[in-house]
């Protein structure tokens, strides 16, 4: 992700900086696991597959729902 | 504006004017052991009047300098010593961009600095104040000044601001105590010099090693901080972590993910002092 550094602070949080926007995030499980299965794009199931979760309506749908969190504060774009 | 001192703390440089000799001459004094560098200051206060016809009656002095912000009220007279003070803090907190503002006290040994956060009243004043009496080097007790390119923590030895009870506290030390100001509106102040020894390595960083955040008046307690509630709490204990862009976020991440981080609960000062060494045995 261009412009977005992350730190691990613990096993709880991560902190991301973005450049564009100079904002820092503090992030909680699962969004530093999902920043880490989108070092390359992907489609839902193959992101899914990356984390190592069974692919599901439900995960589906979780997963959409971070996704959208992420790029609400710019760190991911669709492909 | 007739009246002006040339100060240098640290790596700091300012530039107090006043419209009054009084306030000056209680400055100088406070600061006697300080340098007087007259070079380019970083930072102008001013002492003159919030109201200008007010100049020679019961003056109202405004804290005003480069920076000012609108809601500050003017001090009294009698506490314009403060009102230089605050104003200091005040370009500093705004102002700065070389180096991470952390609102905390240090204080060094061995080359290793040891960082007491937290908000006024936290005890951590009184309590860096009392470690500069008991074998520890006073590195400051208003900003922690951490440098971005190398995180070293650099002096800042101001005056230590005394409050209240923090007052009778240090009372052994009276010899460098500044004039007793009473109904201020954070109670009763007096400024006290650090020891000699401190200003004159006002030029010696140290490398961080463990942060605490103090909380004077509970029975004792210790409690690990985790690295993420670290830099939570730290991100709002400075006025410039934003200002300073990817070079903030780098030091203050590098910082909570090196050292540990502690939270300790203290009834008075030999308690706070005995955690502190217990502690730092530790780190």
């Amino acid at each position: 992700m261009a412009g977005c550094h992350v730190v691990t602070l613990d096993t709880m949080l991560a902190a991301m900086y973005h450049d564009a926007s100079g904002a820092t995030h503090v992030l909680a499980a699962p969004l530093p696991e999902l920043l880490a299965a989108l070092t390359e794009p992907g489609a839902i199931p193959a992101i899914l597959e990356r984390m190592g979760i069974d692919d599901d309506a439900e995960a589906r749908a979780l997963l959409i729902a971070r996704m959208d969190e992420l790029r609400a504060i710019g760190a991911v774009d669709a492909a | 504006m007739k009246h002006v001192l040339h100060l240098r703390v640290g790596p700091i440089r300012f530039r107090i004017g006043s419209v009054w000799r009084q306030p000056i001459v209680q400055l100088a004094a406070l600061y006697a052991d300080y340098p007087r560098d007259a070079g380019i200051p970083d930072y102008s206060v001013r002492l003159e009047p919030a109201i200008g016809w007010r100049r020679w009656i019961h003056p109202p002095v405004a804290i005003a300098g480069d920076f000012t912000v609108p809601e500050a009220l003017p001090l009294r007279f009698a506490h314009a010593l403060l009102a230089a003070e605050m104003a200091m803090n005040l370009q500093l907190a705004l102002g700065e961009r070389r180096l991470l503002l952390l609102h905390a006290a240090t204080v060094e040994r061995d080359g290793r600095a040891l960082i007491l956060t937290g908000e006024s009243g936290s005890g951590k004043s009184t309590l860096s104040a009392l470690l500069a009496h008991a074998g520890w080097r006073f590195m400051g007790d208003e900003f922690a000044l951490i440098d971005p390119a190398t995180g070293l923590a650099w002096p800042f030895p101001r005056p230590v601001s005394l409050k209240n009870d923090g007052i009778a506290a240090l009372a052994a030390h009276c010899a460098r105590f500044g004039p007793l100001l009473t109904g201020t509106p954070k109670g009763t102040i007096r400024h006290l010099a650090p020891p000699a020894a401190a200003i004159a390595a006002m030029d010696v960083p140290a490398q961080p090693a463990l942060i605490l955040f103090p909380r004077f008046g509970a029975d004792s307690a210790v409690r690990d901080v985790p690295p993420g509630e670290a830099f939570v709490r730290l991100t709002q204990a400075s006025t410039n972590y934003v200002g300073l862009g990817r070079a903030g976020f780098d030091a203050l991440t590098r910082l909570v993910t090196t050292i540990p981080a502690r939270a300790i609960d203290y009834p008075d000062g030999a308690a706070g002092i005995a955690a502190v060494e217990a502690l730092w045995a530790q780190a």
